[in-house]
């Protein structure tokens, strides 16, 4: 989870530190904490520790003919850096990063000002109707990756279409949804649908722990509702915001389910359409773990190093 | 980690779960300025639902009707007709894939959750030797996405003789580290100290004083975790694609997608593609609008401890 202390919004607070006043009070006591801990450290260790390990030490590896002319069976020899050396290099990955990357810094911003458009309007006093609105906006939410796939993949595809049958109806030709320059914001376009309204709760909620006194003061120092718009609540939700982001960044550097669905019904999504899907390609299709196991490596620095310089730099 | 706080502020989630009064400034509902926000709402209402509906008009239309009648409003009624031939094609398997979700998400989500409230319980309640540790393992651990470690998890159960299993979706699903965070974030605002002191001096030992004493104040917290880990295993595609092989071990989304993958019989299946998504995503639906509560709960403390 994303981290951040300082957030003033926030009513009354408790105070977390684990109590002092709670001591445990026979001589072997001490062993609880650690069974209460045991199951969730050996659910973690061999689930994230030993894989992470593991897939590390793999991508040291690669498989070589011995005889050069791949008559003999391959053997696992030490590859050093080998693989990565060959990732960095190899225009298919980098392919797939600067389509999410392209991805990203449109799709996100998108994303973000509905959201937080939304947020601001069902915070602003005289919205009508607001449990429909917050309901709509985060049914899609609750919609499961895949099948939002596969459900807008109906949307996209010409025969099936309401969209395309509209438009037709209307006496207008149809965009293509599923070709090389538009496949990119089809599947941005299920990103923003099933994000958006999650995006906006978080927001949401976050403008809701915003002290009224505050609004009172801005009032009478005679600001409009856009001014504490910008001047309070924006500022305000800065950490809502940045957590929002954050995920965002997360989920977009890994995209792989919708682009997976997509391919079934577009040949512009190509095997290295995303770094997942070329990953999951090299790894699970071709079996070639050991390269696979390097571009797993790099994508998780790369997101981890993402996360981590946008954690620090984004705070005040 | 450097951002990572040492005292984290929070609300107890039963707060934030009513909207404040609104302050009246004065404007009238439907002035221009406002209409504006509202016509905004609305369009933005119907982008969202619109492919809902779309979902549920198509799920009663048979194969024929899916192409040639227009796709928002209702052809013969073949609701029930999709449903019945839904879960009896290729032997019922629909029904197993909805048997095997509810499997991972109920029972993965129900152990995960318990895994993480007595950690996170731990962390909160007790001081002992390498707290700190844990507790920056737990706040790294939430920043890495799980799709990282799908690969060398399918390698390492492969070698263990489980993958294609269903141990093989179920036991990497007990891992949530925002379980923990979140479940300590709780236990901080609502077990108190004293409480527990009390029931020492009353001679309960400690796991009594966990399973009876502080387990019963956490379970609102746990059903918000509870719904964010059941709605990740619901969701989650790239582990059970990679690490399942058997058709009959499945979850509905993948099963989905298989039906959705194949080229022979992808256009013959469109009806049961269609009605399957339908009736998979109803009871989802359901559940969130059940437990909205827990979900604004949720929803605030992560804004609030984020």
């Amino acid at each position: 989870m994303a981290t951040k202390t300082d957030l003033v919004a926030a009513p009354p607070m408790a105070r977390v530190t684990p109590s002092p006043a709670v001591k445990p009070n026979r001589s072997w006591a001490w062993i609880w904490p650690y069974i209460f801990l045991l199951p969730f450290l050996l659910v973690f260790v061999l689930f994230f520790v030993v894989p992470f390990v593991f897939d590390i030490s793999q991508s040291f590896y690669t498989e070589r003919h011995a005889g050069g002319l791949g008559l003999t069976p391959p053997k696992v020899v030490w590859a050093g850096f080998e693989n990565y050396a060959k990732a960095l290099t190899d225009p298919d990955f980098w392919d797939g990063f600067r389509r999410v990357l392209l991805f990203g810094i449109v799709q996100i911003p998108l994303m973000m000002a509905l959201a937080l458009g939304i947020a601001l309007l069902m915070d602003s006093a005289v919205i009508r109707f607001r449990r429909f609105f917050r309901l709509a906006a985060f049914i899609p939410y609750a919609v499961p990756g895949v099948v939002a796939a596969i459900l807008w993949s109906f949307f996209y595809t010409p025969t099936i279409s309401p969209i395309t049958q509209g438009l037709h109806n209307l006496h207008l030709g149809a965009p293509d949804f599923l070709g090389t320059s538009t496949i990119l914001w089809s599947i941005g376009n299920i990103a923003t649908w099933e994000f958006t309204g999650y995006n906006m709760l978080i927001f949401f909620a976050a403008m809701q722990a915003i002290p009224q006194e505050l609004y009172e003061a801005a009032r009478i120092d005679g600001l409009n509702e856009v001014g504490i718009a910008r001047r309070i609540k924006i500022p305000m939700i800065s950490p809502a915001l940045r957590l929002g982001l954050l995920f965002s960044m997360i989920g977009t550097l890994q995209l792989f389910n919708e682009p997976e669905i997509l391919k079934n019904v577009s040949g512009a999504i190509t095997p290295t359409f995303t770094p997942n899907i070329f990953a999951y390609n090299i790894a699970i299709i071709q079996t070639n773990f050991y390269y696979g196991g390097a571009i797993a490596a790099i994508l998780g620095l790369i997101t981890f190093v993402f996360s981590f310089v946008f954690m620090r730099f984004s705070q005040r | 980690m450097a951002t990572i706080p040492t005292e984290i502020q929070t609300v107890a989630p039963e707060r934030q779960s009513t909207d404040r009064p609104q302050v009246l400034i004065g404007n009238k509902p439907f002035a221009p300025k406002n209409l504006i926000g509202l016509v905004f709402l609305i369009a933005m209402s119907i982008y969202f639902l619109t492919p809902l509906y779309w979902l549920f008009i198509a799920s009663t239309k048979d194969n024929t009707d899916l192409f040639a009648s227009f796709g928002l409003w209702f052809a013969d009624f073949n609701l029930f007709t999709n449903i019945g031939e839904l879960f009896t094609h290729q032997n019922g398997i629909y029904g197993r894939w909805i048997i095997n979700t509810i499997l991972y998400a109920v029972v993965g989500g129900a152990a995960s959750t318990l895994v993480s409230a007595m950690a996170g319980y731990a962390l909160s309640k007790y001081r002992f030797r390498g707290h700190a540790l844990v507790y920056g393992l737990v706040l790294g651990a939430a920043l890495v996405p799980p799709t990282t470690l799908a690969i060398p998890i399918y390698l390492l159960e492969s070698k263990a003789g489980f993958a294609n299993s269903y141990w093989a979706v179920l036991l990497p699903a007990l891992l949530s580290p925002l379980g923990v965070f979140l479940t300590r974030v709780y236990a901080n605002v609502s077990v108190s100290d004293d409480l527990i002191a009390a029931a020492r001096v009353d001679g309960a030992n400690e796991f009594r004083i966990f399973w009876s004493v502080s387990l019963p104040i956490l379970v609102p917290g746990m059903i918000t975790i509870f719904l964010f880990q059941f709605v990740a295993i619901w969701n989650n595609f790239f582990l059970p694609l990679i690490v399942l092989s058997d058709p009959n071990l499945y979850p509905v989304n993948l099963g989905l997608a298989t039906w959705n993958f194949d080229p022979a019989s992808h256009e013959l299946l469109y009806n049961l593609i269609v009605t399957g998504a339908f009736v998979a995503v109803v009871p989802v639906i359901l559940i969130f609008l059940f437990l909205q509560r827990y979900w604004r709960a949720g929803l605030s403390f992560g804004s609030v401890t984020g």
